[in-house]
């Protein structure tokens, strides 16, 4: 089977809350997906433009699997293009950063500049009027391919389509506002990176940040600390499409409420010899205090008390994915505020205190759910639609996410 | 000859104890006031103050600890540390900073033993009570891109 083949897939049940479990292990799905989703007309994180401040800064990541390199040319503006000679296809730009003129290819050191223009092919005229190229051949016709790229406060998208509709539209106005309450405008202060290889299904990370369900059982440390629980004032929010989400949540107390003899992880006796740890300070103008945004396909943005982070999602392979966070505050943040941030980042990365939970318990779900293709999963907490909710029972963004995914890849469903 | 000696049982004192799982006794190695930091070696070059666990005192350490006995999630397995290279690189009058290598080996149930991650030790050491203990312990790790979760200490 082809991934041509895969899009006349259907998807074995009248609602999207019933997912087949191909979807997390068939390799041409996962094929489809490479154009689909990823070099489709969506928007992509690629990076922060604190990242890559000065003409010349670059940096090197990834949309789907292919490699792009995004750059800052000297009219201060940022361009995005494929990390791929036109040559023979070799990646040239081999490091993750840094500051550069322009691209040479190691192989026969064509010269790329920071549009990614091809602006130069040695012996191109031949050596002693032997060989070279052909009369006909022009370097316009060569570039690395270039992206379309919007910079949104800071952050930076690239899209393969050119006719992807503008970011703001894209993300629809309710999610918008979520997405630009953190990114509001002002200036970033890059704080550090942290890169996770996670043996299972991209998507099954997009599913775990818009399953608030889980995280009211799953992490002991929110639910103990009151930092993300069910019998908290809550919210799931969705873009009319399904494609993008928000759970909104305000910390609570560490005190029994109603639910809390279903939690089997509240632990009312658990408490920290040094407290620091959990000493947020209230930054935004709303009562919110944990906001977690996805965005379709590959961006996961996290406001966890004073822990503010982008969480990039790289598919390597339908059973692996790699989860690139980049941890940022404000350039206004005084040093007590950064400390704090850098402190409330024990909460979350390869190491956090809440986010370990979720890197394992999505490998035994990749390891489960691989050997059963022709199985569903059962994502019906809440109902069947994916409107939004105002309390954390619900699968509801889950839904919405798999409603957007079946369209996205052409797949009909059965009995609809 | 002799601080060279001493280095070096602290050291292997400290993995075995992580190694045999006496993770209770992991705080004991630092002194009270003490920064334990686990770094990623691209964003300590570049200055960047991120940590992937960013400890800033033994109690903390014990949270640490308490978390993982008590709080998270995750899937068995064993890790052995392998350490080496231990050598003195500063000398100050109340403390000496050394710098070694560290491989930390695992092994999951269903998986052949691999090397988890790289990176090397830069230690401050003190006499504390009078024995040497970490009152700074930076782990700093070539392994960027982590294989899934870092559950036990470093
Ligand atoms: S492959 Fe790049 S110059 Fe030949
Ligand atoms: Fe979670």
């Amino acid at each position: 089977m082809s991934a041509m083949d895969a899009a006349k897939r259907s998807w074995p049940a009248p609602s999207a809350g019933r997912v087949p479990l191909w979807v997390y292990s068939d390799p041409d799905v996962y094929a489809l997906e490479q154009e689909r989703v990823f070099a489709g007309p969506t928007w992509n994180y690629v990076g922060l433009e604190v990242e890559i401040p000065n003409p010349g800064d670059y940096r090197r990541t990834f949309i789907g699997e292919k490699s792009v390199v995004v750059t800052r040319t000297k009219d201060g503006a940022v361009h995005c293009f494929l990390n791929k000679c036109t040559h023979r296809g070799v990646e040239f730009c081999r490091t993750d950063c840094g500051n550069a003129r322009n691209f040479m290819c190691p192989y026969h050191q064509w010269v790329f500049d920071l549009k990614g223009n091809l602006i130069g092919v040695p012996f191109r005229k031949g050596v002693k009027g032997q060989g070279g190229m052909p009369e006909d051949f022009d370097f316009k016709d060569h570039p690395a391919r270039p992206l379309k790229v919007e910079v949104v406060n800071g952050v930076i998208f690239a899209s393969f389509d050119h006719d992807v509709p503008p970011f703001k539209d894209y993300l629809g106005e309710s999610m918008y506002h979520y997405f630009t309450r953190v990114f509001d405008g002002r200036g970033l202060r890059l704080l550090g990176h942290e890169r996770q290889d996670i043996p299972c299904n991209w998507k099954l990370m997009q599913e775990n940040i818009k399953d608030p369900y889980h995280a009211s059982l799953l992490h002991v440390f929110l639910v103990t600390f009151g930092l993300f629980r069910a019998d908290q004032k809550s919210e799931v929010k969705l873009d009319p499409s399904g494609a993008h989400a928000v759970l909104v949540s305000r910390k609570g107390e560490q005190k029994a409420g109603e639910g809390l003899e279903e939690m089997a992880s509240f632990k009312a006796d658990y408490a920290l010899k040094d407290p620091r740890l959990l000493d947020p300070v209230k930054e935004f103008p709303d009562a919110n205090t944990v906001i977690m945004q996805t965005i379709f396909p590959n961006l996961i943005v996290q406001q966890q008390s004073n822990t503010l982070a982008t969480r990039q999602i790289i598919p390597k392979g339908p059973n692996n994915f790699e989860l690139y966070w980049t941890f940022f505050g404000y350039e206004n943040d005084d040093e007590a505020m950064v400390t704090r941030r850098l402190r409330q980042a024990n909460l979350m990365g390869p190491a956090g205190l809440v986010s370990v939970d979720d890197g394992e318990v999505l490998e035994f779900t990749q390891n489960g759910a691989r050997p059963h293709p022709g199985d569903l999963a059962v994502m019906e907490m809440g109902g069947h639609d994916h409107a939004d909710t105002d309390h954390m029972v619900t699968e509801a963004a889950i839904r919405g996410f798999y409603e957007h995914y079946a369209r996205v890849m052409g797949f009909k469903r059965e009995g609809a | 000859m002799e601080l060279q000696f001493e280095v070096e049982r602290l050291l292997y004192e400290y993995v075995q104890t992580l190694d045999d799982g006496h993770l209770e006794r992991w705080p004991v190695f630092f002194t009270e006031e003490c920064t334990y930091q686990v770094i990623a070696r691209d964003n300590f070059d570049r200055g960047l103050p991120l940590a992937l666990i960013r400890c800033e005192s033994r109690d903390m350490l014990h949270d640490r600890v308490t978390a993982l006995q008590q709080a998270n999630v995750y899937g068995p397995r064993y890790l052995r540390h392998l350490v080496s290279n231990p050598r003195v690189v500063e000398r100050h009058e109340e403390s000496v900073l050394v710098q070694s290598n560290f491989a930390v080996l695992r092994t999951m149930l269903d998986e052949p033993t691999k090397i988890f991650l790289a990176g090397r030790y830069l230690d401050r050491i003190v006499v504390d009570s009078g024995v040497l203990r970490f009152s700074e312990k930076r782990c700093i790790y070539d392994t960027l891109l982590i294989p899934n979760s870092v559950t036990y200490p470093v």
